[in-house]
């Protein structure tokens, strides 16, 4: 069942169920895209105010955002490519580079790191075999070092792609990263919740 | 995990009562409860007649500031003839704090109608919900009950059949803490780097667009509703006289029950960390608490009776903040935990004010040097130093959000800290000489 969308919500889709369906495609110009950019600016006395969302947009469609997609935004929103460069360099959530396929987020902050956040970071990048922020070769996993995620009751908590996993342990981790490559193929579009990560 | 958490305290559940409940997402079920019938009745009454019923209540923002909602609400001007426009802070973004998520994803429709009657008093045609960009499942239902407002007539032209127009947007950031600070909201909402502005001009002179905009937090517009159906006098039967009414607060670290829970404003902070929360796990004892998320001075573990008010917790040399405390058990690294915290500030300065810029990765360099056993004789007075450059001198108070847990926990926790300098002989010398 496909939800209904009012144009007032089309600024905060779900963007990081990260389709990926454009490959290396475009994303902004094709009757899509414009079509998209043409309800989010409506949403606001000035174009300018639909940048973040369309880079939110771009991003879900691609994984990651191009220099390409930056000046394709320039150009729907009359704004100079080095100015949307200034933004999309600001905001920590635009990829620049290729990220796996589980991106897997990691909070430390305060909370998380009082209940073992740094070694749960640990752990995943030693499950994965991958340094902090790297793709791993197979194309399956790039981890991160996160600030707050909002869930502080509930550390260490950690996002994969748009799910988040609470109360994970470091002794949890293995499991987890076990079920996102036995998931492969179903993911990233699964809706809810796979694992309650942890104990 | 299983929201909102229950607890035992002789406490009323007003702004929490529906969380836990997932028919009241739904239009429907919110209805069912009575939802918008004080939306219809205030859509009908005069603006400043809602400000005037939020003024006497007391009601104080509950995104950190603790400024008071009716007052702000008033700065707005009237009869200017331009738009103004309401922004709705849901980035949820001080470390500890975690309550706005549940309004969000629990009682979407509240915080809705919240919005729309706040945009009413201020005289906005727009409303803007500003929602971390983190936040994408806990989104979902928010999204889903502005798209069934809408379609039902609630939000957008003639507000249910009241003449009056308003609409609502729901907006994405995109990683950025600052975006929580209001006028660096107001920047990333305008497809601006999230950077502070100094004020004046301020928020209601020149906002969002140019032009008078209100900031609230999620929690202060949700409890709006109640206030607006109850009266001024009803929500001040609960809390004191400068702390009207009830709270969320999100409770974390070493804790056996961690989580959400509303309390009466004035319920011992002592009786939440223990009779509620359980302590920290494994009986230990706590060695100190950070009571306002990871902004305000930390509490050591023997400072834990005072009343959980806005004063209450000023007196005791601290702050009410965002209600988020962060409990540390008498195991904890004082100095490691600092330079996470330090480190977090650091990462999410925007850069504009040299003080911030520099000071908040100084102090992760001589925290980190410390923690590593190589502190310097002279680091313990550079860190205060650096507090006293880095207090009340930059565009917004990021800076000085490092500077209350550190010169707290250096005046409170110095032991550990010159416990860590000894490990270092030429420290060792310079100690001995
Ligand atoms: C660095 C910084 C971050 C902030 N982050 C938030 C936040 O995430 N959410 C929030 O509601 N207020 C935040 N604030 C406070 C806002 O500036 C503003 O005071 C608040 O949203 C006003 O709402 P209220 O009057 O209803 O409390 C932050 C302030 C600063 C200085
Ligand atoms: S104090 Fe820090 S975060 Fe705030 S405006 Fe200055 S540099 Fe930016
Ligand atoms: S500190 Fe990890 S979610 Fe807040």
């Amino acid at each position: 069942m496909s939800r209904r969308v009012h144009p007032a919500v089309v600024p905060a889709q779900p963007f990081h169920l990260a389709t990926r369906e454009a490959g290396d495609g475009p994303v902004l110009t094709t009757d899509e895209g414009r079509e998209w950019v043409e309800t989010a600016v409506s949403r606001y006395p000035q174009k300018k105010a639909a940048l973040l969302p369309l880079l939110s947009y771009v991003q879900s469609k691609r994984g990651w955002v191009t220099p390409g997609d930056m000046a394709d935004a320039a150009d729907a929103l009359d704004l100079t490519p080095a100015f949307v460069h200034s933004v999309a360099t600001f905001y920590t959530m635009y990829n620049r580079r290729p990220v796996g396929r589980h991106l897997i987020q990691v909070c430390t902050n305060i909370a998380c790191f009082l209940n073992r956040g740094e070694e749960v970071l640990e752990r995943f990048l030693e499950e994965t075999g991958t340094h902090e922020g790297e793709m791993s070769a197979c194309g399956n996993f790039t981890v991160l070092e996160q600030e707050c995620l909002g869930a502080c009751g509930f550390a260490t908590v950690v996002h994969v792609n748009e799910k988040c996993f609470e109360n994970v342990t470091p002794e949890g981790v293995g499991a987890i990263v076990q079920a996102l490559r036995d998931d492969a193929a179903a993911y990233p579009n699964g809706a809810a919740r796979a694992v309650e990560g942890g104990d | 995990m299983s929201y909102p958490t229950k607890h035992a305290l002789e406490t009323p559940t007003l702004l929490s009562r529906h969380q836990g409940d997932p028919a009241v997402k739904t239009l429907e079920g919110w209805r069912g409860v009575g939802g918008y019938e004080t939306l219809r009745h205030a859509a009908g009454m005069a603006p400043d007649d809602i400000t005037g019923i939020v003024r006497d209540s007391g009601l104080r923002g509950r995104g950190g500031a603790g400024f008071p909602t009716g007052l702000k609400w008033s700065f707005m001007p009237k009869d200017d003839g331009k738009p103004h426009y309401l922004c709705c802070n849901a980035d949820e973004s001080e470390p500890g704090a975690f309550k706005d998520r549940e309004i969000i994803r629990w009682t979407p429709h509240l915080l809705i109608e919240g919005c729309l009657i706040a945009a009413r008093a201020i005289r906005a045609g727009h409303v803007y919900i500003y929602v971390r960009g983190e936040f994408f499942q806990e989104t979902v239902p928010l999204t889903d009950a502005v798209t069934e407002a809408y379609e039902a007539g609630i939000i957008g032209k003639n507000v249910m059949g009241t003449g009056w127009d308003c609409d609502l947007t729901v907006h994405f950031g995109a990683g950025a803490y600052i975006a929580g600070e209001e006028t660096g909201l107001m920047n990333s909402l305008m497809g601006n780097r999230a950077e502070p502005w100094a004020k004046p001009p301020f928020p209601a002179q020149a906002g969002a667009f140019g032009m008078p905009t209100t900031v609230n937090n999620v929690e202060t517009l949700a409890t709006v509703p109640m206030i607006v159906d109850g009266g001024a006098q009803w929500y001040r039967q609960w809390g004191t006289e400068k702390s009207p009414g009830t709270k969320l607060w999100s409770c974390s670290g070493h804790l056996v029950n961690p989580g959400n829970y509303e309390f009466e404003l004035g319920v011992p902070l002592s009786k939440i960390i223990f009779d509620v929360c359980g302590g920290a796990p494994g009986g230990k004892k706590i060695k100190a608490v950070i009571p306002g998320g990871s902004s305000t001075a930390l509490l050591a573990g023997d400072e834990l009776d005072c009343d959980t008010t806005y004063e209450g917790l000023q007196e005791a040399g601290s702050s009410l903040g965002t209600a988020s405390p962060i409990v540390m058990d008498e195991d904890t690294d004082i100095v490691a935990a600092m330079r996470r915290i330090a480190q977090f500030y650091a990462h999410e300065s925007c850069g504009q004010c040299v003080q911030c810029r520099e000071g908040t990765s100084w102090v992760v360099q001589i925290l980190q040097r410390i923690e590593a056993g190589d502190g310097k004789p002279e680091d313990i007075g550079t860190l205060y130093d650096l507090c006293e450059q880095m207090t009340g001198r930059t565009i917004c108070v990021l800076a000085d959000s490092v500077v209350f847990p550190l010169k707290s926990s250096l005046d409170k926790f110095r032991h550990e800290y010159e416990a860590k300098m000894t490990r270092s002989p030429m420290v060792a010398a310079g100690a001995a000489g």
